[in-house]
């Protein structure tokens, strides 16, 4: 499986980035809300990238949620939601 | 893997009176995360965390963290949601994400490093003493918090044996 990959969806109203590991219970709850709401989007595997592209990820993540943690979902490079809050995505990605 | 994963974590929680996630889906993932931790790195780090795969750097996230007392304290649970107090357990709801505790300079240093720091023969681990409680660690740095009264790094010292 990729590390960085485009995941297909019917919504594509924004661009959304999702910072992810792939062992962690509460980014495959993040994953499975946005399957379940149709969401395009950016899923990184960030324990699964190679070392060049961790340093380049951790950098752009850190921009936006420096305490490094998982999920990190980024709305339109501006609106970061930090942790599976589904409220809040769903109020993000639906409004 | 995973059933000897389940007894390891039943059997800590039991023995610290606490509870395993009650979300059974989590708890499911979670356990398996743990399962694909120990088999990359050689050792059961937190599933919800950024591990550097180096045991040194990343010993304050091997399961079950330094963090699980303090946030179990404070939120119910721990960080990922494995462990959890009896009021979380008979209100799963109550099962939502928690602020990361683990300060993130010690992320970004485990990252950074490149090989397991080198202990020189003869040289004996440091001794770090909570000034706050008395607790003793013997480790590469101070703990990140104190597991028995959550003091936090820098309440730390460096433990001198000789007294004389």
């Amino acid at each position: 499986m990729d590390a960085i990959k485009k995941v297909e969806g019917d919504k594509k109203d924004h661009e959304v980035k999702l910072f992810a590991l792939s062992t962690c219970g509460w980014c495959k709850k993040t994953k499975k809300l946005l399957a379940d709401m149709d969401v395009e989007y950016e899923c990184i595997d960030f324990d699964k990238l190679d070392s060049d592209e961790k340093k380049e990820m951790r950098e752009e993540l850190k921009e936006h949620n420096p305490s490094l943690s998982f999920p990190t979902i980024i709305v339109d490079d501006d609106c970061v939601i930090i942790g599976f809050k589904k409220d809040e995505i769903k109020e993000a990605l639906e409004g | 893997m995973s059933e000897k994963m389940r007894e390891y974590v039943e059997k800590d929680a039991d023995e610290n009176s606490y509870y395993v996630c009650p979300d059974p889906d989590l708890y499911e993932d979670l356990l398996e995360g743990l399962v694909e931790n120990q088999e990359r790195y050689g050792y059961p780090s937190c599933p919800c965390r950024q591990a550097s795969g180096l045991k040194t750097y990343d010993a304050d996230i091997i399961c079950p963290c330094e963090y699980r007392d303090a946030d179990v304290d404070e939120f119910g649970m721990c960080y990922c949601g494995l462990f959890v107090s009896e009021e979380v357990s008979e209100e799963p709801d109550k099962l939502e994400p928690i602020p990361e505790r683990r300060p993130p300079e010690i992320l970004e240093a485990a990252m950074d490093a490149e090989e397991e720091p080198e202990l020189e023969e003869g040289e004996d681990i440091p001794v770090w003493r909570c000034k706050v409680c008395g607790y003793l660690a013997a480790r590469e740095g101070p703990p990140p918090i104190c597991p028995i009264c959550k003091a936090k790094a820098d309440r730390f010292e460096r433990f001198n044996f000789s007294t004389g």
